[in-house]
């Protein structure tokens, strides 16, 4: 069983650097053909300052902190266990390419089901950017199968 | 892209639909690339078996981010104001993703006109994948 210790931990704020590169090969990996996504000009045209992250990308920027992976090596729980169970985004302004966002990720909860046999932890965390405005609240839930 | 007017979306309203192209290895490659996301369970298929898997699957996110590139077909990104999933079943390699979405509820929220649209991620048997919903800013 995950030690409850756990809740409350708090990583270190880390910046991630939002580059237009990443943003489109994003872009292509999932799919997307809308060219405000992968093409400045289009971006711009369409209201952007410039191309914007998608929905989820918030999730992937916040990935760059090691922050899943460090807290379930402090939890001992093995990445082969390990389940995506939930995920949300609230979104307060857009992040664009060219931005640096400062994610701080904090354990809010650990609980279990089935006796024990899933264990869920519940990672908040808040995304600012360069001028200190909160751009985005993302919550997991990761599942641990014992 | 212009927002859709909160008077022309009804309670019932199915106004969001995308079907993928069936989930291939590449696909996975690629998107643990552009993700971010290492896990080995996804990209290796030794790492996989190792870990009593048959094959290795897609990342849930993946599944999250078609979600998202149907609801930005329908609407423009900066009219979302809050997007969830949760994952309901594990995406192998070959399976297609259809995503469809209905209006649930039309709402006023901080001064705003909104819709709270339900959110399905299912494969081509209809097996859903990933169940969320989204609240979105209408004009």
């Amino acid at each position: 069983m995950i030690d409850k210790k756990h809740i409350g931990r708090k990583t270190t704020p880390q910046t991630v650097d939002v580059e237009k590169g990443r943003l489109k090969f994003f872009a292509k990996a999932i799919g997307e053909t809308n060219p405000i996504y992968s093409d400045e000009e289009a971006a711009r045209a369409a209201g952007y300052k410039t191309i914007p992250a998608p929905p989820t990308f918030a999730f992937c920027l916040e990935m760059e902190t090691n922050s899943l992976w460090d807290n379930i090596a402090a939890m001992g729980v093995p990445v082969g266990k390990i389940l995506h169970g939930s995920q949300s985004f609230t979104y307060h302004a857009p992040i664009h390419a060219g931005d640096q966002i400062t994610f701080e990720t904090t354990v809010s909860d650990i609980y279990d089901k089935k006796g024990g046999a899933l264990e869920f932890i519940v990672e908040d965390t808040t995304a600012k950017n360069q001028d200190g405005a909160l751009v985005c609240e993302l919550q997991r839930v990761i599942v641990a199968r014992n | 892209m212009a927002v859709p007017s909160f008077d022309s979306v009804n309670v019932g309203d199915e106004p969001i639909h995308l079907e993928t192209e069936p989930v291939a290895r590449a696909t996975l490659a690629l998107y643990a690339g552009a993700s971010g996301d290492h896990n080995p369970m996804h990209i290796d298929i030794d790492y996989a078996k190792k870990a009593g898997e048959s094959d290795v699957f897609a990342h849930g996110m993946l599944v999250m981010a078609y979600l998202g590139r149907s609801l930005t077909d329908w609407v423009p990104q900066t009219a979302v104001r809050s997007f969830t999933a949760r994952f309901t079943a594990i995406t192998r390699v070959g399976e297609k993703i259809i995503c469809t979405g209905k209006v649930a509820e039309k709402l006023e929220q901080d001064g705003e006109k909104r819709v709270k649209v339900e959110l399905s991620a299912a494969n081509q048997d209809g097996q859903v994948k990933a169940a969320g919903e989204a609240i979105v800013a209408l004009a």
